[in-house]
């Protein structure tokens, strides 16, 4: 470096930056991706400065799509933020659905009925399978694998017919009620599911066969995004994520809720952290929710669906429609509210992508004092950018796909 | 309206389960940390579902610490940062929500801070602190010091105010007439 600047007969003092991995003498280019680009998973938008095609230094942006629900949840009843938690994660919408009844369940101290409680393991894990198939397909999508997406998606729309039986819409579900469920399934629709179940797990091995041990894939995803067991720790990363680091944990397992104590099911495990083992876990986990809905819909039993606590039960129609007290309890309901005790709980549940929590603090009132979303999501995408940092730019949209950033639950 | 009463765990009692071990852990963090910890809140009389430890905003890192590699805590996820507007002097609850991947329970650390005060940046036990403290910041205005980048993350550079203040107006609109910052670390 001495002799080069005496070369160059430059002024005492003058540094130069010279990095021999530069090829083009400081040809560092900025890369602005996103908010609205095919590569990214909603509005975001990364930044990448790149030297040659290496990514030398990236940061991730978000907020473009926010909502403000938090404060929402302060100004509205509890009954009327059911709605809201279906814009959340909108590839698993019923899993929001059912942890928000959960979170206020548990602050009121109801227990729900067997039945309820089966439909929402069954709620639980259609949408866990549903945002896998999303991950891994566009996953798939984006770099360059387009059938394998389509066979997930065909299957995804199978199950947005069943879940449209249930509840009567097909993204924004909004099915769970606090002490309830907006209605029963159907009359033969464990039957339904069933046949689902069976199509889905050929459909889930001709997926495998097609791309697994595909040559492109392999070379595209094995070593690619790299994010260790140390690093999942530091950035709080949960779920399929984490555990395709190593880190055994399953809250489905770990923390049971809902029944999951009476099912049997496995927890995948994987080693690397890269884009190939993420994949291999999320493929090994619907193969698994699988299992748990043919457990859920052989168990589920007829009866009551929801529980007798007169403060949430909505009332029937015919009394509401028949009988004045029916009218003014509806209206009551549904224009006050009703009370929350006094207290705090942070109630979390194992979601399609990790650790989905809703810290609820109540004062009381039929209107939460704090209602915080911890949605995985934001945690997973801070660590985009230690993820990618000395890799290729194509390989930063592998492993954008692979921790499956959803925007709705990342801005809230 | 005060209606005390125990908040149960979904499936699997955890009061029952947890309710020995939370009572030594917390009696060993307040013999520990004697002049720290403010407050401790456990749950049957308390309602809440984990134990709460009010720490005063000088040591909560040191007892973020301990909790976090001390042999039989082991709290080394950390779940969630956030604030709660509490409306009265201090006006501030930083809350941090802690999970033991080993023993498989959880914690909750509170401080209390008055407006205009500076937490200490929980950035120095876990990196991923950082956006969460950064939105708590943009949602709040609590400053956290030792902070690497505290800047807005959800809202715009340009906003005035913190929304999820208590007394943050529910309607109205900002007008930018400045144009977007450059952003300080596309200089860098």
């Amino acid at each position: 470096m001495e002799a080069q600047k005496s070369q160059l007969g430059l002024p005492e003092g003058y540094v130069v930056e010279h990095d021999p991995d530069d090829l083009w003498g400081d040809s560092r280019v900025i890369v602005n991706i996103g908010p609205t680009h095919p590569a990214m998973h909603g509005a975001l938008r990364m930044v990448a400065k790149l030297n040659g095609e290496t990514i030398e230094k990236s940061y991730c942006e978000f907020g473009y799509t926010h909502r403000a629900k938090e404060k929402l949840g302060e100004n509205r009843t509890f009954h009327n933020f059911i709605v809201y938690t279906d814009r959340l994660n909108y590839c698993s919408a019923l899993l929001n659905n059912v942890v928000y009844a959960m979170s206020v369940e548990r602050l009121m101290g109801i227990e729900v009925p067997d039945r309820c409680v089966w439909l929402r393991m069954i709620c639980c894990e259609m949408a866990r399978i549903i945002d896998h198939l999303i991950c891994i397909g566009i996953n798939a999508v984006d770099l360059g694998a387009f059938s394998f997406f389509l066979y997930g998606f065909h299957q995804r729309e199978e199950a947005y017919t069943l879940i449209e039986k249930l509840c009567g819409a097909r993204l924004t579900t909004s099915y769970a009620r606090i002490g309830g469920m907006m209605a029963d399934a159907p009359e033969g629709w464990e039957k339904d599911l069933k046949i689902w179940i069976a199509k889905t797990r050929t459909v889930i091995d001709e997926m495998d066969n097609l791309l697994t041990n595909n040559k492109i894939w392999k070379k595209r995803t094995v070593g690619v995004g790299v994010f260790d067991k140390e690093k999942c720790l530091q950035y709080s990363y949960s779920g399929p994520n984490a555990r395709a680091a190593g880190i055994d944990i399953d809250l489905r397992r770990d923390q049971p809720c809902l029944f999951y104590k009476d099912v049997e099911f496995d927890v995948p495990i994987a080693q690397n952290g890269d884009v190939f083992d993420r994949y291999m876990v999320r493929l090994a986990e619907i193969r698994q929710s699988l299992n748990i809905l043919s457990q859920c819909a052989d168990k589920m039993k007829k009866g009551p669906i929801w529980t007798e606590d007169k403060r949430v039960r909505i009332p029937d129609k015919d009394v509401v429609y028949n009988t004045m007290e029916g009218m003014i309890h509806h209206f009551k309901f549904f224009m006050t509210g009703f009370d929350v005790p006094a207290g705090e709980a942070y109630t979390q549940f194992e979601a399609a992508n990790g650790e989905l929590g809703f810290y609820i603090v109540s004062k009381g009132s039929p209107r939460a004092h704090r209602m915080r979303i911890r949605g995985p999501s934001v945690w997973h995408f801070q660590g985009i950018s230690p993820m990618v940092q000395g890799e290729k730019l194509a390989d930063m949209v592998a492993a954008l796909g692979s921790i499956n950033i959803i925007a709705g639950e990342l801005d809230r | 309206m005060d209606v005390r009463q125990p908040i149960s765990a979904n499936g699997g009692d955890w009061l029952t389960k947890f309710g020995d071990q939370w009572k030594t852990q917390t009696t060993q963090i307040k013999e520990k940390f004697r002049d720290k910890i403010e407050e401790i809140c456990l749950p049957p009389d308390y309602p809440t579902d984990v134990p709460i430890l009010f720490v005063k905003k000088e040591g909560i890192l040191e007892v973020l610490n301990f909790l976090k590699s001390e042999p039989g805590f082991e709290y080394g996820f950390l779940a969630d940062i956030t604030a709660t507007d509490e409306e009265e002097e201090p006006r501030f609850h930083v809350v941090y929500n802690l999970f033991s991947q080993v023993h498989k329970c959880r914690i909750r650390l509170k401080v209390r801070v008055r407006d205009g005060e500076l937490v200490p940046s929980a950035t120095a036990v876990w990196k991923g602190a950082d956006w969460a403290e950064r939105e708590v910041y943009d949602m709040f205005g609590i400053k956290f010091e030792g902070h690497p980048d505290l800047r807005r993350i959800l809202m715009d550079n340009r906003w005035v105010g913190h929304p999820l203040r208590k007394d943050y107006p529910l309607r109205g609109y900002q007008v930018f007439t400045e144009p977007m910052p450059v952003d300080p670390d596309l200089l860098a």
